[in-house]
């Protein structure tokens, strides 16, 4: 008991059409309790277009997984899956189970509000709310029913988002006076202070400057610590630099014209973009497609 | 060990007050659009009981006769018709020139600056209420205009009532068309120019004809409120009473909304026979059932050019 | 062979156009034509207003205040528009309640709720068909079933059911497809960021409405509902049919209660029967109310426009 992979059900582990030799867990076989999102077969439509094929992968806690692919491959709608963010989509339809903490995120009960309360949101385009910096922290934990001292509450998550010093006299102000780079800061500590566990970012500094991007960057290598984060990201080197864990998407034109995304592989950072597996994958690493 | 064998540790079901007021909140909302459906049901259910008896019961020989007469039971529907009409062409003579002359001015030649006080100027014309017009018709343009150009003509006559309903319908016939021109992209002006073509030119042989379903439906749209047009037509067309058949302009006439007014301000009311008052309700049928296929009609036009961009 | 004139070259082709005639009459007089008409549009406007206020003067310097303070009454001299103002102020009101609420509730659902499906369709369809739908017709519903209602609840009304509530809620029928529309027009132009937002911290829908999608719109709501409410102040073919007073008629000494649900009247109304009346002594004094009520609309437009700029900080 060992260096083996323990044997695990074909079912679950081998994603259909993907090639992988065996599967995420390969590489470095972790215990099925520190992942904190287990998707299995999930499929994910517009009406009759599917946008998704069959995926199944792990992620694990405490890490940063970066999807990554050329557009059209399906990661965003992927990502917006595991806070359910695609309900709000009209005809969005998913199949298959993403398990959080043991409980299906799609199960019959759910409230997918109470999902998103867990799971926060960070998106492309910075949007933080028109109110006041203060206001904009405070919203999620007031209609959560927050019952302690919301001053500390927003001085914690703005300090934990590296913004606390910038901003502390200025509480009161419209967010909407800050720059670009401390709007989205602005938007993950609001993401932060309904206390998930889980941060999804969609492309986060793909508006920003390179000097915002990179203190955006060093925030999330901190975040880890007490976060689970996957981001979307079409900067390659992006996803070398910040993540562990990389999942590489793909997407498949039949000859109806109908776009299909798929994952190819899925590795560890290091394996993706120095040794891949797929020739897919060493393709679009060294830039010959996508 | 795998995950399913375990309980799950969170409980994702959320509170269920929480749930129970999103519901309250969305049906006490979809009850408010319903609301629509049925103002229209009251609509249609008031006017087509009334006009159903009124034709059964009434003389149906009394529909063509030498005059709208309710007191005398002589419902010649020609007349109130061809009023209508009429009024409604002298409005739209008016209306299309001025209405589509202002908005391809605002929209294709203004400058920014004058734009920005033509267009609210144009916009109290709009919010003129219809008995200020009616009186405007009635008291200056039936003697200054009207009776000018044909001493014959009465105070009262349709061709002053017409004038005021165009005036009326102008700001509609302009706001439609200009978003019609507006809604035309730039790029198809580009190429026109990019080819040598003049302004005039490309004003009238791209953009115009681009927004044609537009325009078209703006002209409908001011046709239909015209027609739907009571106050100026009941105070500057004259008829009070009653109306021989007529289609001089220059003499007074009747429309369907004037003679709804009449019937029931009680002008026209009779304590005897109740198929006078009746008859309202039947001119309302028509009338409504006229808008509403101008409405429709016009309502196909606009989605072609949704369409098109 | 025929031979062909050469084709100026290129450079000849600019040559001529900047060096030639600059001066074009088709490039004057298509736009100069444009603009006569927008011009005309303007005089008529500046006539009809240039002419009632002329035709005013006479009413308005000899008599002063006692035009609008005076009771109705058939006598030129002493007539007076209190009542009708005090009408259309009630009505203002009674519309204001009931088409606001439902309005803005309607619009609400339609652009935060309904799903794309044929039911939705036809709720908007039916919304922009009621839009167009004639005034005097809205009048025979506010006769037919409004004044039917307020009979039969006892909610007083003068002459059968003829009172302000009755004429209020049919003027409320005409408005509130105006007042559906705008207010989903303000409604959509809420940036679908800042809901995302919300739905992204764990708001419910009703949450993301309350919190952020409504007081983003609502300086256009405002505004719109206040242009819609000014127009409906002028509205007269439907009052007409529900029983506003066209003659004279006294409360007397009656309670406030009294006045509120017995007969009333309204200012179009009133400016509609004078202009009726023979004599030039009414005509001036008709003229005279229409000033008024032009000066009233005028207000409430400015109003609208002055809220919407202060409300509209845009954080």
């Amino acid at each position: 008991m060992t260096e083996q992979p323990r044997p695990i059900p074909a079912t679950r582990s081998v994603p259909t059409g993907a090639l992988v030799p065996g599967n995420s867990r390969a590489a470095d076989p972790g215990r099925p309790e520190s992942f904190i999102f287990d998707v299995e077969g999930l499929k994910v439509f517009y009406g009759s277009f599917q946008a998704v094929a069959e995926t199944s992968m792990q992620i694990r806690e405490h890490e940063i997984t970066a999807l990554i692919g050329p557009s059209g491959c399906g990661k965003t709608t992927v990502l917006r899956c595991f806070n359910r963010m695609n309900d709000l989509i009209e005809g969005a339809r998913v199949e298959g189970t993403i398990r959080y903490h043991g409980a299906d995120i799609y199960g019959e009960k759910v409230d997918p509000v109470e999902v998103r309360r867990r799971i926060g949101m960070v998106f492309q385009k910075p949007n933080p709310f028109p109110k006041s910096i203060y206001d904009n922290i405070a919203f999620g934990p007031r209609i959560a029913g927050h019952k302690g001292n919301m001053d500390d509450l927003v001085e914690e998550s703005l300090a934990r988002a590296a913004l606390w010093d910038e901003v502390r006299d200025k509480l009161r102000q419209s967010a909407y006076a800050l720059s670009g780079g401390q709007q989205q800061r602005l938007c993950i500590a609001r993401a932060i202070a309904t206390s998930p566990d889980v941060l999804l970012m969609d492309e986060p500094c793909s508006s920003l400057d390179p000097i915002a991007t990179l203190r955006i960057e060093e925030l999330m290598i901190e975040l880890k610590r007490d976060y689970s984060i996957i981001i979307v990201t079409h900067n390659m080197q992006q996803a070398a630099r910040v993540s562990d864990r990389t999942a590489f998407f793909t997407v498949d034109v039949k000859e109806t014209g109908m776009r299909t995304g798929r994952l190819v592989e899925f590795d560890t950072t290091d394996v993706i973009f120095t040794n891949p597996r797929q020739k897919q994958t060493e393709d679009y690493i060294t830039g010959r497609f996508g | 060990m795998t995950t399913e064998a375990s309980a799950p540790d969170i409980d994702l079901r959320g509170s269920r007050t929480r749930l129970r007021r999103e519901r309250r909140v969305h049906r006490l909302f979809f009850g408010a659009a319903v609301t629509s459906i049925l103002i229209s049901l009251l609509i249609i259910g008031s006017l087509a009981g009334e006009a159903w008896r009124f034709i059964s019961t009434v003389d149906l020989s009394s529909l063509w006769d030498l005059g709208w007469f309710p007191r005398r039971g002589m419902f010649d529907l020609k007349t109130v018709l061809v009023g209508t009409l009429l009024i409604a062409l002298v409005a739209m003579a008016v209306a299309t020139p001025l209405g589509l002359g202002a908005a391809v001015y605002l929209s294709e030649y203004a400058r920014p600056r004058a734009r920005r006080w033509l267009k609210p100027i144009l916009e109290v014309l709009a919010g003129i209420p219809s008995v200020v017009l009616g009186y405007f018709a009635l008291t200056w343009i039936s003697p200054n205009l009207v009776m000018r150009l044909n001493p014959q003509a009465g105070v009262f006559n349709m061709a002053a009532a017409g004038i005021g309903v165009g005036i009326l319908v102008t700001p509609l016939v302009a706001s439609v068309t200009e978003d019609a021109m507006r809604a035309v992209p730039h790029a198809l002006r580009e190429a026109s120019y990019g080819l040598g073509a003049r302004k005039a030119t490309t004003v009238t042989r791209v953009v115009f004809p681009a927004a044609a379903s537009g325009i078209v439906a703006s002209l409908i749209l001011g046709l239909s409120r015209a027609i739907g047009e009571t106050m100026v037509v009941a105070m500057a067309a004259g008829a009070v009473g009653g109306s021989l058949f007529e289609v001089n302009i220059f003499q007074p006439g009747q429309t369907m909304t004037a003679a709804m007014s009449a019937l029931a301000i009680g002008s026209d009311q009779v304590a005897g026979s109740t198929n006078a008052f009746q008859s309202l309700f039947f001119l309302g049928l028509l009338l409504f059932l006229m808008t509403l296929a101008l409405n429709v009609i016009s309502e196909r036009f606009v989605r072609k050019v949704r369409e098109k961009y | 062979m025929a031979t062909r004139t050469p084709l100026p070259s290129t450079g000849e082709l600019v040559r001529r156009s900047i060096q030639g005639r600059r001066f074009s009459w088709a490039d004057f007089a298509f736009p100069a034509s444009l603009l006569l008409a927008l011009l005309f549009s303007l005089l008529f406007l500046a006539t009809l207003l240039v002419d009632v206020f002329v035709k005013a003067w006479s009413a308005l310097s000899g008599r002063g205040w006692s035009v609008v303070t005076s009771s109705l009454s058939l006598n030129a001299e002493t007539a007076g528009l209190w009542q009708s103002i005090m009408g259309s102020l009630g009505l203002t009101v009674v519309v204001a309640v009931i088409a606001f609420p439902i309005g803005i509730g309607a619009a609400v659902y339609l652009e935060e709720y309904a799903p794309d499906n044929r039911l939705t369709r036809f709720i908007n369809t039916n919304i922009r068909n009621l839009a167009g739908v004639p005034s005097i017709v809205y009048g025979i519903l506010g006769f037919t079933i409004f004044v039917r209602f307020v009979r039969a609840v006892g909610a007083g009304g003068g002459v059968a059911g003829q009172n302000l509530l009755a004429g209020g809620l049919t003027l409320a029928a005409l408005v509130l497809p105006i007042v559906i529309i705008t207010a989903a027009e303000a409604l959509r132009a809420v940036p679908a960021a800042i809901r995302e937002a919300g739905f992204g911290v764990g708001a419910t829908r009703w949450e993301v409405i309350r919190h952020h999608v409504v007081p983003y719109a609502a300086p256009g709501i405002l505004t719109g509902t206040v242009l819609t409410l000014a127009r409906a102040f002028g509205e007269t073919a439907p009052l007409l049919l529900v029983g506003a007073a066209t003659g004279f008629f006294s409360v007397g000494s009656a309670g406030l209660l009294q006045k509120a649900t017995g007969p009333y009247t309204a200012l179009p109304v009133t400016i509609f029967s004078w202009a009726r009346q023979p004599g030039a002594d009414f005509r001036s004094l008709t003229a005279a109310a229409i000033v008024v009520l032009l000066v009233l609309m005028l207000t409430a437009n400015a109003a609208a426009i002055i809220l919407r700029n202060r409300f509209e900080r845009k954080w």
